[in-house]
């Protein structure tokens, strides 16, 4: 019986690993992240959304699972007085483009209806792999979005706009698809709590720059840039996200901790009544790095045999094959002697048509069909 | 304010030309590979013709025999079975330009001994140096050639001369499919959305109002029978930036990526600051060996950059690799058949111009453009080439001041005339320059539909006399479908000024078409090529128009009028049928009521 006992607490202990192995929530991460805005004194817009690129990246997230979208490219602009940085702090400290960026939607691709069908996967065929987001129903998702905002709608490159109810549809066709296991929502932008008020699919989290009726403020300008770097928020939020690393146990209650208002002046504000699980339990890294848990197993796996070798082209000795040639660049004497491309008949349309049956109507009309024999 | 909203203006303008006939290899060697003519090295043998100079002393050496020969070398090996079919070299030259600015340009060549397009042969699935995700863009899309190209700048070639590759500004692509293809435009569209992901741009704005099907401006560089021109497609995007993300993509494709070998100077933050920036994708099919029975395909990817004085070199006439790129090198690349570094001597025999360090025996001569150029080796394959300090940094110091730069042989602007948002002309100057020899060129013109050309004022004329073409091809463009397509094949006399001059007027677009910010210009740009016993082709500038924008405000304003209006008008017709005036009793002061109230104790009379 005490044999039994300890086999059945053995076996229970095995069970809850391994039950607490495979009933964790999820298995990979993406990030969506969205700068809105264009022309160069938005530049910390661009600022704002590299920064928390860069500390997805820092944190395990690869450029496969990241959809970055930047509105217009203030790196190489003409304006910057330093081609290829986009910087965070003054004084030019720290470089938030750095030298293995890859934008996903750039420029004019960053349009409301690009980014809604990123979100739900309604992309033409022929969309690359690097624009989708292909996620699955055990992914946890990081969206930021950022630019000018109000009550309500956030604008995108000052043409159109977004409102709150659109995301909240668009995150609701995402849950019905099962394409999240879990949303963090992070925007900077004015009024910026006024687009998280209506989600209502499950699991989603949510934190904003400002509440509604106020405004989100930039930090600091450069005086050889001559712009405002990055917006205040994102500013203490990169700060603290500086200081996680993936082993690190922070927990959302910190992140709602960030830029309280005397550094912020703008109130920030979270919305977790959505969420299943306590944010007290949520770590940093479930949605901003790229944490796997691992299975070591002893046993040795045999692989497939190894695959054969292409088939050898023979010689080319015995056969005669005719040998090829370059060709020439321009050959004068045959473009002078081309003769111009036929273009492929059709049958006369619409118009032509119509124009020809009017005047057979008319010709047959005036002359009748007993006189033709006099006319051919 | 009215927002002008320049209308982008596509113009290629491409010459072409050839007159003598040497043999047909050779020329396309020279001509196309430009920098590859590296391979075509002559040796040189040590005469003692060329002296010691005072300050180095050096020798006229011949250079190797393993310094590529390449298809030679590899015809050996194919007889036998050799364990990697591919191969891969990589090469850097620099080129100090009479403006005291210096040009370097990147080549990274790989070979690889397969087919793609071969039917009944097992698909390719081993990749070792070729990447994979253009192996596979290749065989699905059935491409026969393929060339991307993103540049930054424009090539200024009266005081830089003639690029090794040229390119436009923007991006440019343009693509020969195999003939077994038998929906191209649907191919083109997959291709040109799978080359937006690979490459980190927009390449997918590439769509049928900006894509031409050129009749005789571009052949196949590299093998090819049959060349109906059905199966070619090229576009240009020439707004298109190109920034660090374009370029990561690109060090990707390389074997060694950026961690060894001359990737390692490649850093955003020194390319990108510089006058002219321009990478590319080159991928064709080549003989094989000499007997050119069998096909090799050769992806070659191109990085050329210009580094201005003022801005890279603070002023100072003194160049060297860490100031260009912030980096030095350490080690070549070892997956590489060859790493070598050609700094051009030819403006410098005796050392009178700069002084070039460290000193190097080796010495190797090509003809680059019709012009025979002498080149100082650098052999990074070889470990006393990074000497004690395992660094390698090149150092150009400039003695004394260099003359005139000879004028270039071809050279072309582009501007538009006229007054107004309405109507326009574009006017193409070519300049020949050659004292004697005239030179038939091809002239490519891509206009997109919104300018709307009136080709019967197309006028060409030299030296005041008019000029017929002896080949035109002209496309005309459909609203919003096609754009306008014109080829013509001109001779330009000896030492002469060709005009080409066309009007045009400005279409209006739908206000759902402008982009975002409509007040920026557009650009067009055109190429054209000469050359007697080399091929080349040359770009002109961006053009810049203005398309006349709508006020978008508009709308706004109505809406606040007509409604100010309507309620104006209809509120006071509306109270003035409606309202009627009833008649309102003051109420009494305070004494009166007082008093009212006392009457009506005593049963009195109120007052009034």
């Amino acid at each position: 019986t005490d044999y039994n006992d300890l086999y059945c607490l053995f076996t229970l202990v095995q069970f809850t690993k391994a039950g607490q192995f495979f009933s964790s929530g999820h298995t990979n991460n993406w990030a969506v992240l969205v700068c809105t805005s264009r022309f160069w004194f938005n530049y910390r817009h661009v600022a704002n959304t590299l920064s928390v690129y860069r500390s997805v990246k820092r944190l395990g997230i690869p450029d496969s699972h990241i959809v970055l979208m930047l509105a217009d490219d203030m790196a190489c602009n003409y304006r910057n007085p330093k081609p290829a940085t986009v910087f965070s702090h003054k004084n030019m400290e720290l470089n938030v483009y750095g030298d293995d960026v890859e934008v996903d939607y750039r420029g004019y691709e960053v349009t409301v209806e690009n980014f809604l069908r990123v979100l739900t996967g309604r992309l033409p065929p022929s969309t690359p792999r690097s624009k989708r987001l292909l996620s699955d129903d055990r992914s946890n998702i990081l969206i930021y979005l950022t630019g000018h905002g109000g009550n309500g709608f956030l604008k995108f490159q000052d043409s159109e706009e977004i409102s709150n109810m659109e995301l909240a549809d668009a995150f609701e066709q995402m849950w019905q698809k099962r394409r999240y296991n879990e949303l963090l929502f992070i925007i900077d932008t004015c009024q910026g709590a006024s687009m998280y008020e209506r989600f209502y699919s499950p699991n989603l989290m949510a934190l904003a720059s400002s509440q509604v009726g106020e405004d989100s403020l930039s930090h600091q300008p450069d005086l050889a840039i001559g712009v405002h770097l990055m917006d205040k928020y994102t500013f203490y939020l990169l700060e603290f996200l500086e200081e996680v690393h993936p082993a690190s146990q922070a927990n959302m209650n910190d992140l709602f901790k960030v830029c309280p208002q005397s550094q912020c002046v703008s109130t920030p504000g979270h919305r977790t009544d959505l969420f299943q699980r306590d944010p007290g339990s949520v770590l940093i890294t479930d949605f901003f790095g790229s944490v796997r848990k691992v299975e070591i197993t002893k046993d040795t796996i045999n692989l497939t045999s190894p695959v054969e070798p292409p088939i050898q082209r023979s010689g080319s000795g015995d056969i005669q094959i005719e040998s090829l040639t370059y060709v020439d660049q321009l050959p004068v004497a045959e473009i002078i002697h081309q003769k111009p491309k036929q273009k492929d008949w059709h049958p006369p349309d619409g118009f032509i048509l119509g124009l020809w049956t009017l005047i057979l109507l008319v010709f047959f009309q005036t002359y009748g069909i007993k006189h033709l024999k006099h006319i051919f | 304010m009215a927002a002008h909203r320049c209308g982008l203006s596509l113009v290629c303008i491409l010459f072409f030309s050839s007159l003598a006939h040497p043999s047909r290899c050779d020329t396309l060697e020279k001509a196309n590979d430009n920098t590859a003519t590296k391979r075509s090295i002559s040796e040189v043998n040590t005469d003692g013709s060329v002296a010691g100079e005072d300050m180095n002393e050096r020798q006229w050496q011949s250079t190797d025999v393993e310094v590529n020969r390449s298809d030679g070398t590899k015809n050996s090996e194919t007889f036998t079975p050799a364990p990697a079919k591919d191969q891969f070299q990589e090469e850097l030259v620099i080129r100090p330009l009479h403006s005291g600015d210096i040009y370097a340009s990147f080549q990274f060549r790989t070979l690889w001994d397969t087919d793609f397009l071969q039917e009944g042969q097992k698909k390719v699935s081993h990749y070792r140096l070729f990447p994979k995700s253009l192996g596979q863009v290749l065989s699905k899309f059935s491409v026969q050639e393929l060339h991307i190209s993103f540049t930054q700048g424009f090539w200024r070639t009266m005081q830089w001369g003639q690029p090794f590759i040229p390119s436009p500004p923007g991006a440019e692509l343009w693509v020969w499919f195999h003939h077994t293809v038998s929906d191209v435009d649907g191919n083109w569209k997959e291709l040109t959305n799978v080359l937006s992901g690979i490459f980190c741009a927009s390449l997918n704005f590439i769509d049928m109002t900006n894509t031409v099907q050129p009749s005789a401006s571009f052949k196949p560089l590299g093998l090819g029978n049959a060349t109906d021109h059905r199966f070619l497609r090229y576009a240009t995007l020439p707004r298109e930036i190109v920034c660090t993300e374009n370029l990561t993509p690109w060090k990707k494709l390389l074997p060694c990526g950026s961690k060894a070998g001359l990737a390692v100077l490649m850093k955003s933050e020194k390319l990108f600051h510089s006058s002219f920036h321009s990478q590319a994708v080159h991928i064709r099919p080549i003989c094989q060996d000499e007997q050119c029975t069998s096909k090799a395909w050769e992806l070659r990817q191109t990085l050329n950059v210009v580094f201005d004085h003022y801005t890279s070199g603070q002023g100072k006439k003194e160049w060297s690799l860490f100031k260009m790129f912030s980096r030095t090198l350490t080690e070549a690349c070892p997956l590489a058949s060859s790493s070598k570094v050609y700094v051009d001597i030819t403006d410098n025999p005796e050392g009178e111009l700069f002084e070039l360090s460290p000193a190097t025996p080796l010495l190797s001569q090509a003809v680059v453009l019709g012009d025979r150029r002498t080149y100082s080796v650098y052999d990074l394959t070889r470990a006393e080439t990074f000497g004690q300090l395992r660094s390698f940094n090149l150092l150009l110091r400039w003695k004394g001041d260099s003359g005139d730069m000879l004028r270039p042989l071809l050279h072309a602007e582009r501007y538009v005339a006229g007054f107004g948002l309405q109507t326009g002309e574009i006017h193409t100057v070519i300049y020949n320059n050659h004292p004697y020899r005239a030179f038939p060129v091809l002239l490519m013109d891509s206009v997109p539909w919104y300018l709307q050309l009136y080709i019967h004022t197309l006028t060409v004329t030299s030296k005041s006399r008019d000029n017929k073409p002896s080949y035109i091809h002209y496309q005309p463009a459909k609203d919003r479908h096609r754009p306008h397509l014109l080829e013509m094949l001109i001779q330009l006399p000896p030492h002469s000024m060709t005009e080409v001059t066309v009007q045009f007027e400005r279409a209006l677009l739908k206000w759902t078409e402008y982009t975002p910010d409509p007040n920026h210009d557009l650009t067009s740009r055109f190429f054209f090529k000469e050359e007697s016993s080399y091929f080349v082709r040359v770009y002109t500038e961006p053009l810049l128009v203005n398309l006349p924008t709508p006020d978008f405000s508009m709308p706004y304003n109505v809406i606040c009028l007509t409604c100010t209006v309507v309620a104006v008008g209809y509120g006071s017709f509306y109270n003035l049928l409606t309202r009627t005036f009833q008649v309102d009793e003051p109420s009494p002061p305070l004494a009166k009521r007082l008093a009212n109230f006392i009457r009506r104790i005593r049963g009195v009379p109120l007052l009034a």
